[in-house]
């Protein structure tokens, strides 16, 4: 017994052990700035490139081949990257030194590298100078600019939100693709689109959700998949077809905004139906969204007839057993018009990238029809480019999917952009228990209220 | 403490054995210094900072300590660690304390020890996803059996109810048998003659587990508890591979909370603050325990 004597005593150092963490990581700090820069031929030769979508990687493999053949003297990298741990790898490459040339970017993500100074403007550089706003889909380049006016992205691909059902449970149903098509919703009665998801929500005893003597307490397939609660992306797959379409914007201004309207009251209305939706027993309860228990998987397993999701997911849900994947537009809302966020991705070259040169080269074909064909005819997503999107589309129909519901966000304008502001991460981390909260815990919708007010503190101080 | 007599009453060169002693002390003292006494300063020193990692901190003083104090999820994210490691102490203590004694006064076995132990030999993260998936919602086998006692399926990690306690149990599960152990080797210190004296009057094995072994173990549990409560208070790779302070914060323990105000949010400063609180929180719980259980003491004498 007396060899745990001494540990006891020692207790007290190890509980600063995220503390001396935290040191440690700063103490190599100078030690990274005191390294001789390692500046070879080969680097001269070699572009390092970071992405997370392992699906897509034959499409960049694709592309950086045929970069290779137009630019002899370089050679392209690829590390891919998985997306929970890409963020940290990423930010701990920043601080060690050993960041790629060029990376994957993410509109909820940028504000931050763009605030810590670690991102290269492509105006600068000569390659990617002549990138125009105009050679992209509307709205994908105008996040991409920095508050200095800089453009600090170029836009690779985009995603539109869709609603991805089983034909197999809308037909026993009685819903016709027609039906689905042209669903409408509202904040008092929630429309066609909450009877078509209460007809699609079924109970223990084969009741549905809109016959009399249904059991919300036991319902065995729920009309519409959860999908969390949607604080750590702005809703982006959850409610934001529904702010949207209610006519709802997130800041005073985008990019750039420095106040937020979580405190309006046309979007509390909307986020109480929205969440009601789950009291009602419509939409499947938090409890439910699990690491193992996603939406494709909700829809897979016949738990949920309908799931909200990205233009991302098409291959993922089209890959699932058992179901006859059918895909409608997003809900008309009060304002007569249906919505989507424009999510999209871009290239940026990092500050301190050992081959600027080189990296700008990459970025530009990146941005180029010729590697943006590529990826569309990979059919994963939807490329930047209006060629490339043609391809995308062009490949899609001949797997026998037609994208048209979010292909025709874009072709109608109904789309809004991603809230682009500084302070993402401590948003985030305030938006989402506030948004589970109001979803399971019983808070009260009135209490994003305070969630916006201490959102809003965060721009104050900043002045 | 014998060895310390012994030694010194060797006769010996006090010179000679002091340059021996630094040399073997050295290398020890110089991990000490440079793992734990140096960061813990450069801790206390970024506490009042504000600190990105890519920029040079900047001194704000007492503010971090002042954003603290007003920090309603930091006093939330306390209440939620108190909370675990009530249920994962007070479980635990006294589970282990059962097996300890029984492992003590039935049986001999080094095979039934071994198993007692082995739920120890699994590392955190593997027996948090082990028992992640063991009591999925929708996949576990542990809500199939919840199922088929007829009741209805349990959202383990996923309500807001029930995910800290499992959390503090599933630690429990993987904790036990070592501070079972910690604790069989204290009632092997009791001498059995006193036992045997007991049995000559006629005490029953309840009556002297309350008047033998429990104050003779006194020194033993409470260095245990002081152990485990500090371990407890750390909790931290069970929760993010699991409930990640999900739904709601309900399980954002402070360790969490750190994490992420420090690698998620950048804010390196701030989340030392925090450290620094949660330090001065278990040496103030430390000292008070040894204090009221008289640790240095032992009854035997």
């Amino acid at each position: 017994m007396r060899a745990t004597t001494p540990r006891a005593r020692r207790g007290r150092p190890t509980t600063v052990c995220a503390t001396a963490f935290a040191a440690l990581a700063a103490l190599t700090l100078p030690l990274a700035g005191c390294a001789p820069q390692a500046s070879s031929a080969a680097d001269k030769r070699t572009v390092s490139y970071w992405m997370w979508d392992a699906n897509q990687l034959p499409a960049y493999q694709a592309c950086a081949k045929a970069f290779h053949k137009e630019n002899p003297g370089l050679r392209v990298k690829i590390t891919q990257v998985g997306w929970d741990s890409y963020w940290t790898k990423l930010t701990a490459s920043f601080i060690a030194g050993t960041q790629p040339d060029v990376f994957t970017n993410h509109v909820s993500k940028y504000p931050q590298y763009a605030e810590l100074g670690v991102l290269s403007p492509l105006d600068e550089l000569g390659p990617t100078r002549g990138i125009k706003a105009s050679d992209f889909q509307p709205g994908l380049a105008k996040p991409w600019t920095g508050r200095d006016g800089h453009r600090y992205g170029a836009p690779k691909d985009w995603d539109t939100i869709g609603m991805f059902y089983d034909r197999k449970l809308t037909e026993a149903a009685g819903l016709s693709e027609d039906e689905l098509g042209s669903l409408s919703w509202n904040p008092r009665d929630g429309g066609s689109f909450e009877k078509a998801v209460a007809r699609l929500t079924l109970d223990a005893n084969g009741k549905r959700g809109d016959e009399p003597g249904f059991d919300k307490d036991n319902v065995v397939r729920y009309g519409l998949a959860t999908n969390d609660a949607g604080g750590d992306n702005h809703g982006q797959a959850q409610w934001s077809p529904f702010t949207g379409s209610a006519g709802w914007k997130y800041t005073d201004e985008n990019p750039w905004g420095e106040h937020y309207n979580y405190d309006q009251k046309r979007f509390q209305r909307t986020i109480e139906w929205y969440f009601g939706l789950a009291e009602k027993g419509y939409m499947a309860p938090l409890e439910d969204f699990s690491e193992t228990n996603h939406p494709e998987t909700q829809l897979g397993s016949g738990k949920a007839a309908v799931a909200l999701h990205g233009s991302w997911m098409l291959s993922t849900f089209d890959g699932l057993k058992g179901v006859d994947l059918g895909i409608a537009p997003t809900p008309e809302g009060p304002t007569g018009k249906r919505a989507s966020m424009l999510g999209g991705l871009a290239d940026s070259i990092t500050r301190k990238a050992k081959n600027k040169q080189g990296a700008a080269e990459w970025v530009a074909f990146l941005a180029s029809d010729k590697c943006q064909n590529l990826v569309g005819k990979d059919a994963v997503v939807f490329p930047a480019t209006r060629d490339g999107t043609a391809a995308a589309i062009a490949a899609h129909r001949r797997n026998g999917l037609d994208v048209s519901p979010f292909t025709r966000h874009i072709e109608e304008g109904t789309t809004f952009p991603f809230p682009v502001t500084d302070h993402a991460s401590d948003i985030n981390a305030m938006m989402i228990p506030a948004m589970q909260d109001v979803y399971a815990g019983g808070a009260p919708v009135s209490s994003l209220t305070e969630t916006n007010k201490q959102i809003n503190y965060l721009f104050q101080q900043d002045n | 403490m014998a060895v310390t007599k012994s030694a010194s009453a060797v006769p010996r060169r006090a010179s000679g054995d002091a340059r021996v002693a630094a040399a073997f002390i050295a290398p020890a003292m110089l991990g000490y210094l440079v793992f734990l006494v140096w960061p813990t300063l450069r801790g206390v020193y970024l506490s009042f900072t504000s600190f990105d990692l890519l920029s040079s901190e900047k001194w704000v003083g007492l503010d971090n300590y002042r954003r603290l104090v007003n920090d309603p999820v930091f006093w939330d994210s306390l209440g939620v660690t108190l909370h675990y490691v009530v249920v994962n102490i007070g479980v635990q203590t006294v589970v282990a304390l059962l097996i300890a004694v029984l492992m003590h006064r039935l049986t001999n076995s080094s095979l039934l020890r071994g198993i007692v132990l082995a739920p120890y030999l699994v590392s955190n993260v593997v027996a948090g996803i082990v028992w992640l998936w063991i009591l999925d919602t929708q996949l576990g086998v542990g809500n199939e059996m919840v199922e088929a006692l007829g009741f209805d399926r349990i959202a383990f990690f996923g309500d807001a109810a029930w995910a800290i306690p499992t959390i503090a149990l599933v630690n429990v599960w993987r904790h036990v048998g070592y501070t079972a152990l910690l604790i069989f080797a204290g009632l092997q210190s009791i001498p059995s003659t006193i036992y045997e004296a007991g049995r000559v009057d006629g005490a029953s094995e309840w009556r002297m587990f309350w008047a033998v072994t429990v104050p003779l173990l006194r020194p033993v549990l409470s260095l245990v508890l002081i152990i485990t409560v500090i371990g407890s208070f750390q909790v931290f790779d069970t929760v993010s591979v699991t409930s990640d302070g999900k739904p709601a914060n309900a399980t954002n323990v402070l360790q969490l909370y750190v994490y992420d105000l420090a690698f998620g949010r950048l804010q390196f400063g701030y989340a030392s603050a925090i450290s620094v609180a949660l330090m001065l929180v278990l040496t103030v719980i430390t000292v008070v325990q040894y204090r009221l259980a008289r640790a240095g003491q032992s009854d035997l004498d």
